[in-house]
């Protein structure tokens, strides 16, 4: 990431109480910010992997005790987490490659002068970021399609993203057109040009939005909740939604599979309210949680690129 | 021979030029089947809807949802609490909109730049998170038996668990906290491009003159990145009634629903209550989005005023 400036090199080493007060109260608050940020992701996860009857009584503030994974084990008995787990892992590979893949082509496209009305159609694409018809006749046209309780009604409509397609445009007119010409010449045709010039040249920002799409698919709550009612249709987010809110009906669902002299000896393991939800809540967050740290700099650049005005 | 040889180049071009278009009309369909085409459901607002039934010339009503939402006692009640909850939660976001810029500023300041990094890095980590993960956070780290409740019990500052969830007290500064909580970190970086953007030599001169680190900050940082400051406060305004319902859903509940639903979600939640309609939450709707591209225009219009060019 290359926010931050080369180091000043300072001419003044004399620092007056002013300077130290600030620097000292600076450190201060943002380590309280980090650690505002970083303690519940920290919290649920050495409570989802105590004993059950500790943390049900909130007694895990700091680090685990009895430690045992058999939470882990517990949730995935629970009848529809494998379905919706499936969902979640689908709904994200197919819609980030199709995002990423029209993004990458309309962006390209749109710097594609000889296009007939090429201005006219961009804005006809790019506008419809300011505008929606609202819930209800989003529903009602979703219905019409056949798109309500079917697996492509979370793809179809994520697939145009204007957003990414600015990113992807501004990012193609920063290629030398030196480039196309010369591919021109020896006959590429536009499609030719697409996907053996543009496409290897264009990687680094189609890293970036894949990243994007990725995390807003997995994410993504509100199409299950107002398209599906299917239940094999639910995603780990909307599961995650139900559980937070019926955790104890679940809690008497998975002991009641295991066997009453198995759950006396171990009241440690025994599913609790408290432990499924946060077990839960790991299985739903751990995998942004995973390829964060290693794309963090694609997604600063992210915000970065669309800050310069399409 | 040269103007035979110049027709067929032209005809090649123009050829060319309308491939061109084939080949993105697919994707223009996408478009307007899913962002042009639900704008022909505003026509439900002027009929009176019940599905499974269609509509027809004999369901047609005219502004009769538009009218109703005022005439009717309850419903204009209705409109007029949420509304006053829109307003709030936007004010408070608009009123705080200075928070990741100061927020950037002084992270900007922290010379160690592994720390700087580690807490920019986390910070925006919760910017990547649904808002149905932060009602789960929220639920355990606020809960009767969170964390929160275990510390101060321990501590013996409180004798029984505050329910904190399950209230409507502070609810839109709470809101307004949490919406900080994912978004404050996310938002900085844009102000720390920004900041990395200043001349080095201005803040040079300023330290040879004897500049302190305030003076500097209030004189040339803070200046500097003003102009980014005010297009995120015009695109607040221009955003001021649409505050999503994703966020307000989740935590919505008994105890605060009167003071969390704000219109977008009040929009949903009265379609799909038992006793809502359609018709008359696509009026609401239709209303909102007039009034929405109102405001951006407004806002595009007064940026251009000030600093010569629009943010659309």
């Amino acid at each position: 990431m290359s926010l931050s400036k080369e180091p000043v090199k300072r001419h003044h080493m004399h620092r007056d109480t002013g300077d130290i007060i600030i620097s000292v109260v600076t450190y201060i608050v943002y380590a309280l910010f980090a650690f505002v940020c970083v303690y519940p992701f920290y919290y649920i996860f050495i409570n989802s992997i105590s004993a059950n009857n500790l943390s049900e009584r909130g007694k895990i503030i700091l680090y685990p005790m009895e430690v045992h994974f058999k939470n882990y084990a517990s949730v995935a008995q629970i009848p529809g987490l494998l379905d919706a787990a499936k969902i979640s892992v689908l709904r994200t590979v197919i819609g980030t490659i199709l995002t990423v893949v029209v993004a990458a082509f309309l962006g390209y496209m749109f710097t594609r002068e000889t296009m007939w009305k090429r201005k006219f159609w961009y804005r006809f694409v790019a506008i419809t970021m300011y505008f929606n018809a609202g819930v209800i006749p989003w529903y009602l046209t979703m219905k019409t399609l056949g798109l309500t309780n079917n697996f492509w009604g979370y793809i179809f409509p994520t697939i145009i993203q204007p957003f990414y397609i600015i990113l992807c445009k501004t990012y193609c007119e920063s290629v030398p057109q030196a480039l196309q010409d010369a591919a021109e010449i020896d006959g590429a045709g536009t499609l030719r040009i697409f996907f053996s010039i543009m496409l290897p040249v264009i990687k680094p920002i189609l890293a970036t939005i894949a990243i994007f799409a990725a995390v807003n698919q997995w994410n993504s709550f509100q199409d299950t909740l107002i398209l599906m009612k299917d239940q094999k249709l639910y995603t780990l987010q909307f599961i995650l939604f139900q559980y937070i809110n019926q955790a104890s009906s679940l809690k008497a669902l998975i002991n009641s599979t295991t066997s009453s002299s198995q759950l006396a000896a171990s009241l440690a393991h025994a599913a609790t309210q408290t432990s499924i939800r946060m077990t839960v809540t790991i299985v739903v967050v751990l995998p942004v949680l995973m390829v964060y740290p290693f794309f963090q700099r694609f997604f600063t650049k992210g915000i970065m690129i669309g800050a310069v005005k399409g | 021979m040269e103007k035979q040889r110049a027709k067929p180049a032209i005809n090649y071009r123009r050829r060319r030029s309308y491939m061109e278009f084939l080949y993105i009309l697919p994707f223009l369909l996408l478009v307007g089947l899913f962002s042009y085409f639900p704008l022909y459901g505003w026509v439900y607002a002027f009929h009176d809807y019940r599905p499974p039934f269609p509509i027809s010339s004999e369901t047609f009503v005219g502004f009769k949802w538009f009218t109703y939402v005022f005439s009717n006692r309850v419903r204009a009640n209705d409109v007029l609490r949420v509304l006053r909850n829109t307003f709030a939660m936007s004010g408070i976001s608009l009123l705080f909109s200075w928070f990741p810029m100061v927020f950037a500023v002084f992270l900007n300041e922290i010379k160690c730049r592994p720390y700087q990094k580690f807490v920019q890095t986390v910070t925006t980590l919760p910017n990547f998170i649904s808002w149905v993960l932060v009602y789960s956070i929220a639920f355990n780290v606020f809960g009767s038996f969170g964390a929160v409740n275990s510390v101060m019990m321990d501590m013996g500052w409180i004798t029984k668990p505050i329910s904190f969830m399950k209230s409507s007290e502070h609810i839109w500064f709470k809101m307004w906290l949490w919406l900080t909580w994912k978004n404050a970190g996310w938002a900085a970086i844009m102000y720390l491009a920004a900041i990395a953007g200043i001349d080095e030599q201005m803040i040079e001169a300023a330290k040879v003159d004897g500049a302190t680190r305030m003076q500097i900050i209030w004189n040339i940082t803070i200046p500097s990145i003003l102009p980014t400051y005010f297009v995120i406060v015009m695109l607040n305004i221009a955003s001021f009634l649409s505050n999503g319902m994703e966020q307000y859903y989740v935590f919505q509940n008994d105890f605060n629903r009167d003071f969390i639903e704000v219109l977008d979600l009040y929009v949903y939640n009265y379609a799909t209550s038992g006793t809502g309609n359609y018709p008359l939450s696509t009026a609401l709707s239709m209303l909102k989005s007039i009034v929405s591209v109102i405001l951006l225009a407004g806002a595009n219009g007064f940026s251009k005023l000030v600093r010569g060019e629009g943010f659309i």
